[in-house]
């Protein structure tokens, strides 16, 4: 294989755990955004949102030959997880969150932890410890383009990533609500006096971000094994994602999330960092960026304009 | 000119911890009128405006809009509507410091005026009203407020306000940190929303003889009470405010 079909080999690679990365990083970072407080637990609803695709998954497949129509069987296993996790998310702030919101602000982060446990060990109760894998009767023969193989997976991982954070984008850019979401997240109290419930955004914002982390849940679960745990390292990455992106920023969470995926496929790579020593990669580059640009990449420094 | 009034503040206390900020306010704003309420910095007259706005709770009194009680205390408890039905109500405030959506365009923040109202091409007609009464937005439409300066994000606050069609508009301290030129046009802006769309005014302000000057009515506040009230025109020709607050 040539350097530069390598090259090309790596990139793929790199931008596919990219994109899951970015599609969670999203969650944290506009949760952040308007509440200034970091979701622990968002990597778990992702867990549950694996759990869910997976379930809706055999459900719809049942006994009978699925043939060409598991894609779509897929996607619709996809939009199950999303609803349930958004509804998740939402009765989550509802019910852990929002009680603690004028208390001080290490409470509701107490709290996310908590969720957290409650999450990860209830899926432990209640699916068992052993893993799982999602039945999918397609071909993920690698295809060769080129010189670069790519799978199936990466494709459809790639195409839902890039889809997703468009869709965002238009929404938060476009849209009354996805305006009404950035003027909550620049000033709520001014955004009140707009006429802007804040309840309702924030739920909002919990119900698109956990959609999101169902996603991405999804999506990993393609490659991976669904398990209890399997949000928390995922979980943290994507956190370090957002913050290397900018905390509170959109583009920078996407940006921190393909940054981050790059990183790590090329760091074992090419680099050589040992396998065993992939995850501190991201949390080497945690330590970086707070050190040289705490604000992240895209962040903008806090500043009191009198 | 009507004498219907509009909003009744009656004998109101809110507190800051410790601190009593308004000890037993009341005053009346009249349909069709501007008032003005000055005083010195510290004296209560933003957290008057929050307390329109239900955004600071009384401990004491009520105040009641175009015959609605907004907000009451009942047994020790208060009960209000919640800010963001306040706009409905037909109340819009322009806040202390502009408070701008900075990342937001000219336009995005007019659309974030005209939040409750459902009805696009109202919308984009009230956006070519407020782009004709201040070409300067109209030609900036499509930058970020950030990139605005401070007259201009001013404009654009009362703008965004405007959106809403509202009966009665706060306005607080529209004149602060702004060159006296482009406070004046600011209030002459004022009159204008107040002689032709008929917007009732209240406006808390520090320039006192630009604020008297553009008013019927006038309140003085110290120390989180009202000490004088008066016709604009006697507040202006009174000795203790001249010395006061005119620097005569």
């Amino acid at each position: 294989m040539g350097s530069v079909s390598l090259l090309f080999q790596h990139l793929m690679n790199g931008l596919t755990l990219g994109g899951i990365y970015a599609l969670i990083a999203l969650g944290y970072t506009m949760v952040y955004g308007i509440l200034k407080f970091i979701n622990f637990a968002h990597g778990d609803i992702l867990m549950v949102g694996a759990y869910i695709g997976l379930f809706a998954f055999d459900a719809l497949r049942g006994s009978t030959p699925l043939g060409p129509w598991w894609l779509v069987s897929f996607f619709i296993a996809m939009v199950v997880s999303m609803l349930g996790c958004a509804l998740l998310g939402m009765v989550i702030e509802k019910v852990a969150y929002k009680p603690l919101r004028k208390g001080s602000r290490l409470a509701p982060l107490l709290s996310a932890i908590g969720v957290s446990f409650i999450l990860s060990n209830g899926a432990a109760w209640m699916f068992g410890t052993h893993s799982r894998k999602f039945n999918y009767p397609f071909d993920n023969s690698p295809i060769h383009l080129g010189g670069v193989v790519i799978t199936p997976h990466q494709i459809l991982i790639l195409v839902v990533a890039i889809v997703m954070m468009v869709a965002l984008k238009l929404f938060v850019d476009k849209t009354k609500m996805g305006k009404a979401m950035r003027a909550t997240s620049l000033d709520g109290d001014t955004a009140k006096l707009m006429g802007i419930n804040s309840d309702m955004i924030i739920s909002l914002t919990f119900g698109i971000g956990s959609a999101l982390a169902a996603c991405g849940g999804m999506l990993i679960a393609l490659d991976y094994k669904v398990y209890a745990t399997m949000g928390t390292m995922v979980g943290l990455k994507a956190f370090v994602a957002a913050v290397v992106g900018g905390i509170g920023n959109i583009t920078g969470a996407m940006l921190g999330g393909f940054l981050l995926g790059l990183l790590e496929t090329f760091g074992v790579a090419v680099l050589g960092i040992p396998q065993g020593f992939k995850d501190a990669i991201a949390f080497a580059v945690l330590i970086l960026i707070l050190l040289l640009k705490p604000e992240g990449l895209l962040g903008k420094v806090e500043k009191e304009k009198v | 000119m009507t004498d219907k009034e509009l909003l009744k503040i009656d004998n109101i206390s809110v507190n800051y911890g410790n601190i009593k900020a308004l000890r037993g306010v009341s005053m009346n704003v009249n349909e069709g009128e501007i008032v003005a309420l000055i005083g010195a910095n510290g004296a209560g007259k933003s957290t008057l405006l929050k307390a329109i706005v239900g955004q600071e709770p009384l401990v004491e009194g009520s105040i009641s809009y175009d015959g609605e009680m907004l907000y009451e205390v009942k047994d020790k408890h208060y009960h209000g509507v919640p800010t963001y039905n306040v706009v409905k109500k037909g109340i819009a405030l322009v806040p202390e410091g502009r408070r701008v959506f900075a990342d937001l365009t000219v336009e995005e923040n007019l659309d974030m005026g005209a939040f409750m109202l459902k009805d696009d091409a109202l919308i984009k007609r009230k956006k070519e009203e407020m782009f004709d009464f201040f070409p300067i937005l109209g030609q900036r439409k499509k930058q970020k407020s950030r990139s605005l300066s401070g007259g201009e994000q001013q404009m654009l606050a009362v703008a965004r306000a405007m959106m809403s069609s509202p009966r009665l508009l706060l306005l607080d301290e529209p004149g602060l940190g702004l060159a006296p030129l482009i406070v004046q046009e600011i209030f002459s802006k004022i009159k204008l929303i107040n002689n032709e769309d008929k917007v009732t005014v209240f406006v808390v302000e520090q320039n006192a003889r630009l604020a008297l000057k553009s008013s019927n009515d006038g309140y003085v506040m110290e120390n989180g009470v009202i000490v004088l009230h008066d016709e604009a025109k006697a507040l202006l020709k009174n000795q203790k405010v001249r010395a006061a607050y005119l620097g005569e």
